[in-house]
C-alpha cells in the first residue's frame, strides 16, 4: 500500500475541494487506520501481560539500555528524515539523498538491532509459543519491525531517485509522505518502548 | 473552480521550522528518553513510575507529530483524520482493559 | 477543474465520445462506472451462489430429521453462507453503487484514485475466488462466519477450512479499506465548485460515514485474524486458555469489528433510499440535516456497543448494563431516520414505481428487523433468544428486507441511468411482491421458531417439537424468493437488449447525475456544473446545469488505462495464499505484486 499511494494521477496539483493535495489526505488517513491496527495490537498485549504461568517473563529478559539505544537511534532517523524533506524542499538533491540515506542506513540499525534482540531472546528460551509474552512481544513488534522494514525500502527508493535528480523541488511531497510513515512507525515505537518495555 | 484554489500552496508550503528547530526538538527528545529510563532505574520513582512514563512518551509523540510530521502548521482537516482515529484506538485499548480487568 | 483552468490538457490523451470495448479495456479500466458495473455484476453473482448456499440448508431443514445433506456439509453451507452474503455479496453491491454514483453526484469526472480503484476490485476479486476455492480444495471452512475461538483452533478444525476463511478475509479486507480511504478522499477533495458538504446527497453522505467505518474497523479484524493465523500456523497461544489466554478476546476484537461491520451493511442501503424517496413523493427529503446528523451518529455510536453480541458470555453486570443501554441509545438515531422518511411521504405526490415500492418495502422491513433487534438489547431478553431462530430472523430482516430491498430500489433506480434503458415496471413488480412475501413466508416464521427453542446452526431437528409446520413453511418461502430473482433476472436481460430508452433524466431526479446523458460519458461532465443548493436539478438554476452539463468546451484530460493494479492485486493475492498453499505459491507472488506496484508507482500518469 505504501508503495501504490506513491504515485497516483492528477499529480500536476489539480485544484480540490478544500485546497488540499489528496495523496497527503490519503495518507493520512492511511495512518489513522494504522492508528486502529497498532491499537487492536498494543491493547492484546496489555490485557494479556501477566497472565503467563510459564517464564521467561519480561523483566527477566528485556535489556533496557540496549532498546533505549534503540529508541534512540529511531528517534534520530525521524531528525535526519525531516532535514531531508528541508533539503528536498529547498530544491538541494544532493542534500536530501544524503539525509535520505542516513534516514535509511538507522531504520536498518534499528531493524538489525530488533533481529539481535529477537536472536538474543530465543536464546534466552522466549519463543513465539513458549507463552502469551512470547506470543504477543514477536507478534506486536514483529509487525513494527516490518514497517519499518517497508519504510527502508521506500527510503532508498527515493535516495535513488534524489541521487538521479529525480526528485526536485515540486516533487518534494513524495519525500514529505514517506515522511509522514517514517514518523508515524517512529511514534509507534515511543508507545511500545513507554507500555512494552518499561511499564513492566 | 478558480475559487477553490487559494490555498492550495500556502497550506502544504507553510513556513515549515528550519534546520534548527528541528535539531532543538530532537535534543528535547532525547532528553526525555534519557529521563525515562532514568525513572525506570531510580526505585525512588516507583510510586509515580506509571503517570509519569505515560506523561513523558505522550509528550515525546506530541512533538513529533506536530513539528516532525508537521500537523502544528498544516490544515486542521489533516489533524482530525489522525487524532480522531487516535482517540478511538486508545478508548478501544481503555476499554479492552477495563472489560479483562487489567485495572 | 473547468476547462479555462486546465492547461495541463494534452489533446493526445483526450477521450472521444464513446468508450474503448473488448477483454483488454475491462482489465485496464481505471472508468469508475465501468469498475462499479464489474462490482455489481460480479457481487450479483456470488449474491445468487451465496443463495444457493442457503437453499441447500432451507431443503435439510423443510423436515425434521432430514438428511439431504451431511452434518459436516451443513456447516460449511452456514459458514459459507454469512460469509458469502456479508463479505462477497452485500458489501461490494454498496461498493458497485459507491463507484458508479459518488463522482457523478459530487460533480467529478472520476474518483480521487482511479487505478487505486481498479486495485479494489482486483483484490476482491481475486479474494472471493480464493475463499469459495476452499469448496473444491478440501473443505471449505465450516466454524460460522464469526469464527468463533477456540472451534477455530487447529485442534478442533483441523485442514484448511479455517485457513481459507481467515486469508480470504485478509485480502478482502485490503480491498476495503483501499476502496474506503478513495471514497473518502474523493467525497472530501473532488467535489464540484459550490458543493458544500451540507449540499451533498445523503448517500454520499452515508458513502462517507461508511467508509470511515471501514477505515476503522477492518484494521481491528486485520489483528483478530493475524493472531488467528498465528495459532493454526506457527503455534503461538493467542487464543489458547490452556497457556492462559483467554478466547473472549476473539469475540470482543471481531464485534469490535463486526458491529460497524453492520452499519457498513445497512448505511449505503440508508443512503439510497434518501435519494429513491424525494424523488418518486416529488418531494425534497423531510429534514436533510437530520438525516445526516443521524447517519454521523450512528457511525460514532456504532464502536460502543459491540458486546450486546456477547450478552451470553456474561460479562458482567456493570458492562451489560453499558452495552444494554448504548445499544438502546443508537436506536434513537435510527427510529429519527425512519420518521424522516415517512415524513417525506407525507404528502408528496407518491408515485409507486418499483424503486419506490422497494424504498417503501425497505422502511417497512427495516422497522420490523430494527424491534427484534431492539429486543435484544435488554440482556435478559436476549439470554432467551441468542443462538436461536430469533436472531437468524432478525439478521435477515435487516440484512434482506432492509440492504437487499435498499439495494434493489436503487438498481430499479439507476439502471437506466447505468444502461440508458429502463426496467420493465410489470416485471419489477411481480419481481417486488414476490420479494415480499417470499421473505416474509421464509423469514418470519423463524422468530417463532427461535422463541419455541430450535437453535440456529444445527443441521437437523426432532420431530414434534412444535416447529415442524414453520420449518416447512420458511422453506416453502425460500423458492418465492427464488421466483422473485428469476424475474429480476429476465427483466434485467430483457431490459438491457429491449428496454425503452432511458432518456436523462425518466424519472425527474434532484441530484446531479440526471443532467447527464444515459449512460455517461467516460468523462461524465462536459462542463463541470456549479452548485447553488441541495437537490440542484430541483431548484432555480436547474435547468440551466441540465442544458450545459452535456457540453464539451475544450479538451478533457482523462487518465489512461492501466493493467498494473491488476498485476498488483492478483501478487498480492498470491502473496497471502502462499499462507495455504506455501512458499512456492507466495515468493512468486511477492515478486509479482512489487513488480506491479513499483510499475504503478512509476508508470506516467498525465
Amino acid at each position: 500500500m505504501a508503495v501504490a499511494a506513491h504515485a497516483v494521477p492528477h499529480a500536476a496539483h489539480p485544484p480540490t475541494s478544500t485546497g488540499l493535495n489528496s495523496r497527503k489526505m490519503l495518507f493520512w488517513a492511511f495512518l489513522g487506520s494504522e492508528c486502529m491496527f497498532f491499537g487492536s495490537l498494543i491493547a492484546t498485549y496489555l490485557v494479556y501481560r501477566g497472565r503467563d504461568q510459564v517464564g521467561p517473563h519480561p523483566h527477566e529478559i528485556f535489556s533496557i539500555p540496549f532498546t533505549s539505544f534503540s529508541a534512540f537511534v529511531l528517534l534520530m532517523s525521524s531528525l535526519t528524515m525531516v532535514l531531508a524533506l528541508a533539503a528536498i524542499q529547498r530544491g538541494d538533491q544532493k542534500k536530501g539523498s544524503l539525509w535520505l540515506a542516513a534516514t535509511a542506513l538507522l531504520g536498518m540499525t534499528f531493524v538489525g538491532g530488533q533481529c539481535y534482540e529477537f536472536t538474543e531472546f530465543f536464546y534466552k528460551g522466549l519463543h513465539l509459543q513458549t507463552n502469551l509474552f512470547g506470543s504477543t512481544f514477536f507478534v506486536l513488534t514483529g509487525f513494527h519491525g516490518t514497517h519499518v522494514t517497508v519504510g527502508v525500502i521506500w527510503l532508498w527508493t527515493l535516495f535513488t531517485l534524489a541521487v538521479r535528480g529525480k526528485i526536485p523541488k515540486e516533487k518534494a511531497l513524495d519525500v514529505e509522505i514517506a515522511g509522514l510513515y517514517w514518523h508515524f512507525v517512529d511514534i509507534v515505537w515511543i508507545a511500545i518502548f513507554t507500555l512494552v518495555y518499561l511499564i513492566q | 473552480m478558480t475559487d477553490h484554489e487559494h490555498g492550495e500552496h500556502a497550506t502544504s508550503e507553510h513556513a515549515h521550522p528550519g534546520a534548527k528547530a528541528y535539531v532543538g526538538i530532537a535534543v528535547i527528545l532525547t532528553v526525555i528518553t534519557a529521563f525515562e529510563v532514568a525513572i525506570f532505574y531510580i526505585p525512588q520513582m516507583h510510586p509515580v513510575l506509571v503517570p509519569s512514563l505515560l506523561t513523558l512518551s505522550a509528550l515525546k509523540f506530541t512533538l513529533v507529530v506536530m513539528f516532525y510530521m508537521h500537523l502544528k502548521f498544516d490544515h486542521r482537516l489533516f489533524s482530525w483524520l489522525f487524532v480522531m482515529p487516535m482517540i478511538l484506538a486508545a478508548a478501544v485499548i481503555l476499554a479492552l482493559m477495563k472489560l479483562f480487568g487489567v485495572f | 477543474m473547468t476547462t479555462t483552468t486546465a492547461p495541463v490538457a494534452a489533446p493526445a490523451a483526450t477521450h472521444e465520445a464513446g468508450s474503448p470495448s473488448g477483454l483488454w479495456s475491462w482489465l485496464t479500466t481505471v472508468d469508475h462506472k465501468r469498475i462499479g458495473v464489474l462490482y455489481g455484476v460480479t457481487a450479483f453473482i456470488f449474491f445468487l451462489i451465496g443463495g444457493i448456499e442457503a437453499t441447500l440448508m432451507r431443503i435439510q431443514l423443510a423436515k425434521p430429521e432430514n438428511t439431504f445433506v451431511s452434518p459436516d456439509v451443513f456447516n460449511q453451507l452456514f459458514t459459507m453462507h454469512g460469509t458469502t452474503m456479508i463479505f462477497l455479496a452485500i458489501m461490494p453491491l454498496s461498493a458497485s453503487f459507491f463507484n458508479f454514483l459518488v463522482p457523478l453526484m459530487i460533480g467529478a469526472r472520476d474518483v480521487a484514485f482511479p487505478r487505486l480503484n481498479a486495485f479494489s476490485y482486483w483484490v476482491y476479486l481475486f479474494g472471493a475466488l480464493f475463499i469459495n476455492a476452499s469448496f473444491f480444495l478440501g473443505g471449505a471452512p465450516n466454524t460460522g462466519w464469526f469464527g468463533y475461538s477456540n472451534l477455530t483452533s487447529s485442534q478442533f478444525s483441523p485442514g484448511h477450512g479455517v485457513d481459507f476463511w481467515a486469508v480470504g478475509l485478509q485480502i478482502l479486507g485490503i480491498a476495503s479499506l483501499a476502496a474506503g480511504f478513495n471514497f473518502i478522499i474523493t467525497i472530501v477533495n473532488m467535489r464540484a465548485p459550490g458543493m458544500k458538504l451540507m449540499r451533498m446527497p445523503v448517500f454520499v453522505w452515508m458513502t462517507l460515514v461508511t467508509s470511515f467505518l471501514i477505515i476503522l474497523a477492518f484494521p481491528v479484524i486485520t489483528v483478530a485474524l493475524v493472531f488467528l493465523l498465528f495459532d493454526r500456523l506457527t503455534g503461538t497461544n493467542f487464543f489458547q486458555p490452556a497457556m492462559g489466554a483467554d478466547p473472549v478476546l476473539w469475540q470482543h476484537l471481531f464485534w469490535l469489528f463486526g458491529h460497524p461491520e453492520v452499519y457498513i451493511l445497512i448505511l449505503p442501503a440508508m443512503g439510497i433510499v434518501s435519494e429513491v424517496l424525494p424523488t418518486f413523493s416529488r418531494k425534497p427529503l423531510f429534514g436533510y440535516p437530520v438525516v445526516v446528523y443521524s447517519g454521523i451518529f450512528i457511525g460514532f455510536m456504532g464502536w460502543g456497543v459491540w458486546s450486546h453480541h456477547m450478552f451470553a458470555v456474561g460479562l458482567g453486570p456493570i458492562a451489560d448494563s453499558f452495552f444494554a443501554l448504548s445499544t438502546m441509545l443508537i436506536a434513537i438515531p435510527t427510529g429519527v431516520k425512519i420518521f424522516n422518511w415517512i415524513a417525506t411521504m407525507w404528502g408528496g405526490r407518491v408515485e409507486l414505481k418499483t424503486a419506490m415500492l422497494f424504498a417503501v418495502g425497505f422502511i417497512s422491513m427495516f422497522i420490523m428487523g430494527g424491534l427484534s433487534g431492539f429486543m435484544h438489547a435488554s440482556p435478559p431478553a436476549d439470554l432467551q433468544q441468542t443462538d436461536t431462530y430469533f436472531v437468524v430472523a432478525h439478521i435477515h430482516y435487516v440484512l434482506f428486507g432492509g440492504s437487499m430491498m435498499g439495494i434493489f430500489a436503487g438498481l430499479y433506480y439507476w439502471f437506466p441511468k447505468m444502461t440508458g434503458r429502463m426496467l420493465d415496471e410489470r416485471l419489477g413488480k411481480a419481481h417486488f411482491w414476490l420479494t415480499l412475501i417470499g421473505m416474509n413466508v421464509t423469514f418470519f416464521p423463524m422468530h417463532f421458531v427461535g422463541l419455541l427453542g430450535m437453535p440456529r446452526r444445527v443441521y437437523t431437528y426432532a420431530p414434534n417439537m412444535g416447529f415442524d409446520a414453520m420449518n416447512m413453511m420458511s422453506t416453502i418461502g425460500v423458492f418465492g424468493i427464488i421466483l422473485a430473482l428469476l424475474f429480476f433476472i429476465a427483466n434485467v436481460l430483457k431490459s438491457r437488449a429491449s428496454g425503452k430508452p432511458a432518456g436523462n433524466d425518466p424519472w425527474g431526479g434532484s441530484t446531479l447525475e440526471w443532467a447527464i446523458s444515459s449512460p455517461p460519458p467516460p468523462h461524465n461532465f462536459g462542463t463541470i456544473p456549479t452548485v447553488h443548493s441541495l437537490d440542484p436539478l430541483w431548484a432555480k438554476d436547474g435547468a440551466e446545469i441540465t442544458r450545459t452539463a452535456g457540453q464539451v468546451r475544450g479538451p478533457i484530460h482523462m487518465p489512461p488505462g492501466s493493467i498494473w493494479p491488476l498485476v498488483a492485486a492478483l501478487g498480492m493475492t498470491m502473496l497471502m495464499s502462499g499462507m495455504v498453499f506455501g512458499w512456492y505459491v507466495g515468493i512468486p507472488g511477492l515478486v509479482i505484486m512489487l513488480t506491479g506496484l513499483y510499475s504503478w508507482s512509476f508508470e506516467p500518469c498525465d
